[in-house]
């Protein structure tokens, strides 16, 4: 029944898959004035094309002077992460079709970290929290790798969620304890952790947990699922989180 | 978005980046980014109280459900409702031991429960140091004052009086 429509408007998109969208983007130079404003841009995109190929478009044939991150534009290094349509997703990994191409569709810096220009934000904060807890294999009877570290399948399966983390921020800047001071550590870098504390070939998961159970440590998460939501990776960083809450706690008794 | 060249009164640089409030003699104040170690740098705290806190924040919860449903309960729906309560109805309750401990332990539990949920709000929502010192400062006594006159109030309740 449907058959005939659908072959109708694949034929019409065949014809021309170029729409006409708005890009509302949140420009800001400290070179002209303190103040952030919002700057539209017409394009015509293909729907099938990701947010970031807009970005490069309104760079590249419209303004020059547009900044922002990006390297592999593959969703992997974790640099091109901003608020679209007021959710922190990557640029790169945001079809249009998908984030109502009707409306305009803002385009906004990650929340909670100082703007330096544009899209581009300071990631030094976040880190210096991803330093804190000591992101690297440590172990108490040697460092010289003098031969395979060796770990079951199941060993290695208990940490394999928080493996994934690409760095981006797109939690931690979504976090609304985070956006308060910023002395927060951040899901990021409790998943972070999570990914040693957990792993059977590592020996300072006390010492990490030691730093976690700090006043800006996990008892600071309230629980809101936001890193959850935001992780363009699929991380379930809230329940990273919690394990690590609940680690601290058994430790102890 | 002006593309002009800069001169020093461009519009839209409000006073505090104007080049006349600072200069090479006045330069702005650092603002020191998030985290950065400083001598201001609060200390990493090393102690279990923020695990303490966020355990007493459960436990007292799950006390605190069956606690307070009973209360409103006994004085709100069953036997007449609002309406029996009196001075009598009080007095006569805290004749019992048990429903002393009951209001008791419901007062400390309650009142501590508040506190640190307001100590946490607190901490996310209060941005200056100075703020947070002094609204905890307030919160901190108006606790302290509650549950030491109701802890009072509960021990030396006398039905004869007058």
């Amino acid at each position: 029944m449907a058959t005939p429509v659908l072959d109708k408007v694949e034929a019409e998109s065949a014809a021309s898959p170029y729409i006409t969208v708005t890009f509302r983007v949140r420009r800001f130079n400290p070179e002209v004035s303190g103040e952030a404003t919002w700057e539209d841009f017409q394009l015509e995109i293909d729907p099938k094309e990701r947010v970031l190929d807009g970005l490069h478009k309104i760079k590249w044939d419209l303004d020059g002077t547009l900044t922002f991150r990006r390297s592999c534009a593959h969703g992997i290094c974790g640099s091109d992460a901003m608020r679209i349509n007021g959710k922190n997703r990557l640029a790169c990994k945001t079809l249009i079709k998908d984030i109502n191409p009707e409306k305009p569709i803002t385009v906004e810096p990650i929340k909670g970290l100082t703007v330096l220009k544009d899209l581009v934000v300071d990631m030094e904060p976040f880190f210096q929290a991803y330093r804190d807890v000591m992101p690297f294999l440590i172990t108490k009877d040697t460092n010289e790798p003098t031969r395979e570290r060796l770990q079951t399948a199941e060993d290695r399966e208990r940490f394999d969620d928080t493996t994934k983390c690409i760095l981006c921020a797109a939690c931690t800047s979504s976090c609304p304890v985070f956006w308060n001071d910023g002395q927060y550590f951040g899901p990021a870098a409790i998943v972070n952790a999570h990914r040693f504390i957990f792993d059977s070939r590592d020996e300072a998961g006390e010492q990490r947990l030691e730093i976690l159970n700090d006043r800006d440590g996990v008892w600071r998460c309230r629980t809101t699922f936001n890193c959850t939501d935001a992780c363009p990776r699929g991380i379930e960083v809230t329940k990273a989180i919690a394990e690590v809450k609940k680690a601290l706690i058994t430790r102890r008794f | 978005m002006s593309t002009t060249e800069k001169t020093a009164d461009v519009s839209g640089i409000g006073p505090v980046e104007g080049a006349d409030v600072y200069s090479v003699d006045h330069p702005a104040p650092l603002i020191e980014a998030p985290r950065k170690r400083t001598k201001k740098t609060p200390k990493s705290t090393r102690g279990n109280f923020e695990m303490a806190a966020w355990l007493f924040m459960r436990l007292s919860g799950v006390v605190l459900v069956v606690l307070v449903i009973g209360h409103l309960l006994i004085q709100l729906v069953l036997d007449g409702g609002v309406s029996k309560i009196g001075f009598a109805f009080v007095a006569g309750r805290w004749a019992s031991p048990f429903w002393q401990v009951w209001d008791l332990l419901m007062l400390w539990l309650a009142m501590l429960h508040g506190a640190n949920g307001l100590r946490t709000v607190i901490n996310d929502y209060a941005e200056r140091a100075n703020t947070r010192l002094w609204l905890k400062g307030l919160l901190y006594t108006a606790t302290v004052f509650t549950i030491l006159l109701g802890t009072l109030v509960i021990f030396t309740f006398d039905p004869n009086i007058r």
